[in-house]
């Protein structure tokens, strides 16, 4: 069954441990940026990470015009062929939360894998005992892509729920 | 370059916007790491010559923000501040626990170098290869939220050029309240709301050169490590450390220590340190924890501990929106202002970070201020209303007042020990009967753990320590005391730049990290016998060379407080005080294992063998200067 990663905003820290394994997992070395899940904290408090949600429709492989992006067909992922890739960035506005990247020091864009089914980012979030990320069954739905928000509009409704404070007072 | 390092420095002359990169040398960071201590040593370099006429205010001082070799690697990004204090008229490796250090060194920077004094009120953007010096006249004056929010507004466009590159995170930013714009003495480098950067009071030296924010994104990699598969086993190492070594800091952070500090260690100051005992049950983090924590875990890049937790209070029309609060802060607005609930303190805590004040050094005056308005020596009619112990409202009021520098504001933002020179000027009274009610040492206020009940910190803490006060950098013997805020330690953390309460597995740890990142050979004892003696000896000198308006004698300065030798009245160790004498002799002693001479100014000798080369000529001045052969 392909693989889901859960994230529960309210159990992130915001240390970004999962940046620093997913980085040095794809990249072999520390690289906050090129890591495939980020953790966005526009307001102080508000840590939000942010990866692919492997919507259903997959909107990023069907707007690519080079065919550079695919399906996993066993965990469900997004890969990415880097051979392929023009860096048109037709995916990232493609996508409803803007979640693939382009870095100006990578050849192609950077979205997450999965780790072929066992994400550094679930077991370091898991070692560090805060659990924000857990690995789950992806049952079929097409609830997935309610997950594919940018950071600032989640951010946003995190203020609201855990400040109680106008948005406007703090972005 | 050395792995780990960028090797490329930032310097921004705000007097004339030029911006340029420079290199420095290898053989620097092997002697002084980064952070602390080759802050110290750049400082020296560059304003050593005329460092006693030096004005820490002024557009000759320097501000240094720097990053450590072992920044953004392992367990807990912080930056280190620098610069001539304006409150002890030497060096304090101030470090704030920021992403700034991880945006620096993945936009390809180990450090900036910022002197002169902007025109107009400024703020330094860098962004990989951009570097800019951008307009702040909207943000000047505003409070911390505000400024955090602007900010980010500000730069956020900037971040998105590039629509398709897709979404940018946000910047790390670091910047100053009011207080610092206004040069209160004790003002603080902020970041995330609720982080700073205190002692030493930067704050007030990058409001002198009216810089209101540091903001910067990197989106290149830190650089490359020496061994990346031991660094990445070190990393996990770390993290099963956390719950073998200090639960209590992931579960409450600091805010449990008002009981252990306060009722069974008695080491906590009370009404300015007249007692150092209490007991009540309200003054804890339970309150807190119970009612205001709506997320209990809160970290900074690659912290695996996470000691903070966010706090939310609404009242009055009010949103805080803070930190915990850490044990410090809950002693500085708690107990020490005969402030006893927990949620009082939390607010007071933010309406003084709000402003961008240390609340350390500042809780220190309001302290001293309340004690001197107790003794009958500043009246009603001085400040322009009571200020008793417990009444939150009245140290609010005079917080106001020293960020704007109204009234006796303009007094008290000078920081204790000058503000207790010029109200025994003021009264016709003799200075050291203001300075009973000191409770400082080299102009720094002294952290919040008291020696007198011989439980907690040892006797010679705060009187040789080269950052006065400072809780986090303490003087002990032997010089590889049990690593935790002992200076030699200290030294090393801040010079490094990682998070003393992350270094869990000491020595062994850190220096095996070190070694992973850079690949140097460092070890306990070439750490304790050279660099660390390096670090604080070139610390020392600049000290004691000092000026350019208040100057320390040895003899006289390197001494705890009168309140210290006053005998506790109150607790388990009710009675108890240090002898003089004793404090003397371990004086002597700490002064020889640095290789000072017997007044505490290093040697001809041993500044040669440190290589610290081209001190000699300052440590005739020092001796010129007290008098001494």
């Amino acid at each position: 069954m392909p693989l889901w990663i859960f994230r529960e905003y309210d159990r992130c820290s915001g240390c970004r441990y999962c940046e620093v394994a997913c980085s040095l997992k794809h990249e072999g070395i520390i690289w906050p940026e090129a890591s495939r899940i980020r953790v966005f904290e526009y307001v102080p408090g508000i840590t939000i990470p942010v990866l692919c949600s492997q919507c259903t429709d997959y909107p990023c492989v069907s707007a690519c015009p080079t065919n550079a992006l695919s399906v996993d067909g066993t965990t469900g992922a997004v890969k990415v062929d880097e051979g392929k890739c023009i860096r048109c960035g037709n995916c990232v506005e493609a996508c409803p939360g803007r979640i693939p990247r382009i870095l100006p020091h990578k050849n192609a864009v950077l979205i997450c894998d999965l780790c072929d089914g066992d994400p550094e980012c679930v077991k370091v979030c898991k070692a560090l005992g805060f659990n924000a990320l857990i690995a789950v069954d992806k049952w079929p739905g097409s609830h997935y892509k309610l997950y594919a928000r940018t950071a600032e509009e989640i951010s946003k409704a995190y203020v609201k729920k855990l400040y109680r404070i106008d948005v406007e007072e703090v972005m | 370059m050395p792995y780990g390092f960028t090797g490329k420095f930032v310097e921004v002359d705000l007097s004339s916007s030029k911006v340029k990169v420079i290199d420095v040398g290898e053989e620097f960071y092997r002697k002084f790491l980064g952070g602390r201590g080759l802050g110290s040593w750049l400082l020296w370099e560059r304003l050593g010559v005329d460092w006693e006429k030096v004005d820490p205010l002024s557009p000759e001082n320097l501000l240094l923000i720097l990053t450590g070799p072992m920044t953004g690697y392992i367990a807990g990004v912080r930056i280190a501040v620098t610069g001539k204090s304006p409150q002890s008229g030497g060096t304090v490796g101030s470090t704030i626990a920021n992403e700034v250090g991880l945006e620096l060194k993945t936009s390809g920077y180990d450090g900036l170098i910022i002197s002169g004094k902007a025109k107009d009120p400024v703020y330094v953007f860098i962004s990989d290869d951009v570097i800019e010096v951008r307009d702040a006249s909207k943000i000047w004056g505003k409070g911390i939220r505000e400024t955090h929010k602007l900010l980010l507004r500000d730069v956020m466009p900037e971040l998105r050029k590039i629509p398709t590159y897709g979404e940018p995170k946000e910047p790390a930013m670091i910047y100053i309240g009011p207080a610092g714009e206004n040069l209160t003495r004790i003002s603080a480098v902020e970041g995330k709301y609720a982080h700073a950067a205190a002692y030493g009071s930067y704050g007030a030296v990058m409001g002198s050169k009216n810089l209101k924010a540091v903001v910067a994104k990197g989106s290149g990699p830190l650089p490359p490590v020496y061994d990346v598969g031991r660094l990445k086993e070190l990393l996990y190492k770390a993290i099963e450390l956390v719950p073998k070594k200090v639960p209590r800091l992931r579960i409450w952070g600091t805010g449990q220590g008002p009981w252990r500090y306060g009722r069974d260690l008695s080491s906590i100051p009370v009404r300015n340190w007249q007692e150092e005992y209490w007991e009540r049950e309200t003054y804890s983090q339970y309150d807190l924890e119970v009612y205001d924590w709506v997320k209990r875990y809160w970290a900074d890049f690659g912290c695996p501990l996470c000691c903070m937790k966010v706090t939310v209070l609404h009242r009055n029309g009010e949103v805080v929106i803070t930190d915990a609060p850490d044990y410090e802060l809950l002693a500085y607005e708690g107990s020490n202002l005969g402030i006893y609930d927990v949620r009082d303190i939390a607010h007071l805590i933010w309406c003084g970070e709000e402003l961008g004040f240390d609340m350390i050094n500042a809780g220190n005056v309001l302290a001293f201020t309340a004690e001197l308005f107790e003794k009958g020596i500043l009246t009603k009619e001085d400040i322009g209303f009571e200020v008793r112990w417990g009444d939150e409202n009245a140290f609010i009021r005079l917080l106001k007042l020293i960020a704007s520098k109204e009234g006796i504001g303009k007094v008290l933002a000078e920081g204790t020990y000058r503000a207790a020179l010029k109200i025994a000027e003021m009264k016709g009274l003799k200075p050291d009967e203001v300075f009973k009610y000191a409770v400082q040492a080299k102009g720094i206020a002294i952290g919040a753990h008291g020696i007198r009940s011989g439980l907690d910190y040892p006797p010679l803490s705060y009187v040789t320590s080269v950052q006065g006060g400072d809780h986090q950098s303490v003087a002990m013997l032997p010089l590889d005391a049990a690593p935790v805020v002992n200076e030699v330690w200290a030294a090393f953390c801040d010079s490094a730049v990682i998070c003393q309460f992350n270094a869990l597995g000491g020595w062994d740890f850190v220096f095996e990290a070190l070694r992973a990142i850079t690949g140097w050979d460092t070890t306990k004892e070439s750490w304790v016998n050279e660099n660390a003696k390096r670090i604080l000896t070139l610390q020392r000198v600049l000290l004691l060379l000092g000026g350019p308006d208040v100057y320390w004698d040895p003899r006289i300065h390197d001494d705890n407080p009168p309140r210290f030798y006053e005998p506790l009245p109150s607790g388990p160790k009710k009675g108890q005080a240090p002898a003089k004498a004793d404090i003397t002799k371990l004086r002597s002693e700490y002064y020889r294992a640095l290789g000072w001479d017997e007044y505490g100014i290093p040697t001809e000798e041993t500044v040669k063998q440190l290589g610290l080369n081209g001190t000699e000529g300052a440590l005739k001045r020092i001796k010129n200067r007290l008098n001494i052969g």
